[in-house]
């Protein structure tokens, strides 16, 4: 088992690292450190986010409201920033993070409590937050110039050779290793997805667990709604429209079942490396950016092909296809 | 992902129970509803009550209508499909393209039909073959689908179509009927007899509820599945002819977000989203239910985003209903 996911970070790592040497074959410079540096730096939402999405994949679910929520919050903390630019920055950081937890704490309500599959509470809330965001603003923009200096350079800032993004999602890869692995909540998260009758044995009680999932996904969305609003220096209702399916793939590709369960914080940050460097290539190697969404959709569907093949090992087959009945249902 | 909800799943001692009442007067319960908007519409504006402006309301949903049928098919049988609002733009590139090429309007159907059932058996070849979970697998051909649009046609669009090609989405059969109208009532009726009426519908109905017990009793699991997704992309492919001929031009963003609406048309009409329950004639009503509200939206001058959070609500709401009414049910009997 554990062999199982070394091989494939492993391979995840080599074939990142293998792209990375093809694209600088076609265009000098692409695996410099400082464009290595920058590219980390761009991917570093996407990693939170897939961490995000990842923590509810385990149990079982999925959240396909992550990048409405980011939208919402987002703008909620933008119009704050430019109607009290008074107020200090670490206020504005709470408030996103409590936005973005209380969407997330819907979410997981209307799980735990109701019931209803993820997948359907997601798509709903996905619509609903942002056409609130559409309300909350009135379908206008933030920009740059109403934003405070501090607001747009505190993630830019560099420190020790990386900018604050940076050092943010490393700090956010760290404490998810640390929650996932070493904690109850943790603990909990994988016996949820993995085999959710065990676990209710076991005394888990998987409702909350999931509530406190989305809860979590939630509150990094907002997080990363800051961090998208300062680095692109602009709120409105469309940001990171289809976003949710961006983090989806990360963790698709980094080898986190789709079925709960199974998966490591190290497979979806290199999960979400894969895309970002794809993403970065493109445009050097002079490839029309409009080619990126039928490129992640390939990416997707290949990995589930890669993951379902990988997981049939482990499962004893009764009667053909038993073992992807569970999956699927 | 029903297989979290065993418990709730269990078959119970007794049959007959409130929950089956419940469900069988769905139906009538969501026709309440309708007349209920139908009304509340007419007051709130005057131009509500014209035979045209009505006959315009049913563009609103008709084309969506008709994927909603074989989505809820699919959705019986535990599957589902996100791609299909993908496959409408990839459908209408295809005729796009062939439209610059001079292709005829004979043509222009049966190449966005081809289209539709290629991405359909795409689907399907990835679920049943592969075995793969629809969820992803859709979600990674949604993006796939769509892709090819943007690489196709980046930010600019096909507009010109033959004259003869309107006749799908603008013409009419007679008097307000429109051909779209009348196509929505055919599929609805074939689709009613497919799942009511057939060994077919009845297999759809078997592995939505257990796909296990459906394989040892000899029902070709794989070959159905297969077969609903192949629908679904037909279906589709069905609804970019008439979206396409309704719009007369073709940008990648088209449908954009109609797999939602789509979904939620069907959960309205009563489908169970964990599969193995659900009728033609729910999702029919739930049609009308939306098209109405969106149509009353918009004569009130809702902007369409914010239509897009009561079609979310309306969404979550129908299906928290029916489980909070059980759940008081249960919590008055013991």
């Amino acid at each position: 088992m554990t062999k199982l996911l070394k091989s494939r970070e492993l391979l995840l790592s080599g074939i990142i690292l293998l792209m990375i040497a093809g694209f600088a074959t076609r265009a000098d410079g692409f695996a410099e450190p400082g464009n290595l540096v920058n590219i980390f730096n761009d991917t570093s939402i996407l990693i939170i986010l897939a961490l995000a999405q990842m923590t509810v994949i385990l149990t079982k679910s999925i959240d396909l409201s992550v990048a409405a929520n980011l939208a919402f919050t987002g703008m909620a903390v933008a119009m704050t920033n430019a109607a009290y630019p008074d107020l200090p920055l670490l206020v504005l950081i709470v408030m996103a993070l409590g936005i973005g937890a209380l969407l997330g704490a819907i979410n997981g309500f209307l799980v735990w409590i109701l019931q209803i599959p993820p997948i359907v509470v997601t798509l709903g809330t996905l619509t609903i937050y942002r056409g609130m965001a559409f309300v909350l603003s009135g379908g206008g923009w933030v920009n740059a110039h109403q934003m405070t200096p501090t607001f747009l350079n505190v993630p830019r800032t560099v420190v020790l050779g990386l900018p604050i993004l940076s050092w943010v999602a490393i700090l956010v890869v760290l404490g998810m290793i640390f929650l996932l692995t070493r904690s109850s909540f943790g603990r909990s998260a994988y016996a949820a997805g993995g085999n959710p009758v065990a676990a209710i044995y076991a005394g888990i009680d998987i409702g909350r667990t999931r509530f406190f999932a989305f809860v979590l996904s939630g509150a990094m969305a907002g997080l990363c709604s800051y961090l998208w609003v300062s680095r692109y220096a602009v709120a409105y209702v469309d940001i990171a429209a289809g976003f949710e399916l961006d983090s989806v793939a990360a963790c698709v590709i980094g080898g986190i079942s789709i079925a709960g369960g199974i998966g490591s914080v190290i497979g979806a940050v290199l999960g979400s490396l894969f895309l970002g460097v794809i993403k970065n290539a493109l445009p050097v190697i002079g490839i029309s950016p409009f080619a990126q969404m039928a490129i992640s959709g390939i990416v997707i569907i290949l990995a589930v092909v890669f993951n379902a093949r990988a997981e049939a090992k482990k499962g004893r087959i009764i009667l053909r296809d038993r073992a992807t009945a569970e999956v699927t249902a | 992902m029903s297989n979290t909800n065993t418990p709730r799943r269990a078959i119970p001692d007794r049959l007959g129970t409130p929950v089956s009442r419940i469900l069988a007067s769905w139906e009538v319960l969501l026709f309440g509803v309708a007349v209920l908007i139908f009304i509340a519409n007419s007051f709130a504006s005057p131009y509500f009550l014209d035979a045209w402006n009505l006959s315009d309301a049913t563009f609103n949903f008709t084309e969506k209508a008709m994927i909603a049928f074989a989505m809820a098919l699919l959705i019986i049988a535990g599957e589902i499909d996100l791609s299909v609002a993908a496959i409408i733009a990839l459908a209408s590139t295809a005729m796009g393209a062939a439209a610059q090429a001079g292709i005829d309007t004979a043509g222009l159907v049966a190449i966005g039909i081809g289209v539709g059932l290629a991405c359909g058996a795409f689907n399907g070849a990835l679920v049943s073959v592969l075995t793969l979970p629809s969820i992803v697998v859709t979600i990674g051909t949604m993006s796939l689908f769509r892709g090819i649009s943007y690489i196709v046609l980046g930010d600019k669009a096909y507009g010109s179509y033959p004259e003869s090609f309107a006749y799908f989405g603008q013409g009419y059969l007679f008097w307000v009927f429109s051909f779209e109208f009348g196509l929505f009532l055919v599929c609805a009726a074939l689709f009613a007899v497919l799942l009511h009426g057939t060994n077919f519908g009845r297999q759809v109905y078997v592995i939505g509820n257990n796909e296990f017990a459906a394989r040892f009793s000899g029902v070709p699991v794989e070959r159905v599945k297969f077969i609903l997704f192949l629908l679904t992309g037909l279906m589709s492919g069905i609804a970019a002819v008439c979206l396409t001929s309704r719009l007369g031009s073709t940008r990648p963003s088209i449908a954009q977000g109609w797999e939602l609406e789509v979904v939620t048309m069907v959960v309205l009409g009563g489908v169970s989203i964990l599969g193995g329950a659900g009728t033609i004639a729910g999702v029919v009503i739930a049609a009308f239910v939306m098209g109405l509200v969106t149509f009353g939206l918009g004569l009130l001058n809702v902007p369409g985003i914010v239509m897009s959070i009561f079609i979310g609500l309306l969404l979550i709401v129908t299906i928290a209903l029916p489980i909070l009414a059980r759940r008081i049910k249960q919590a008055n009997k013991s």
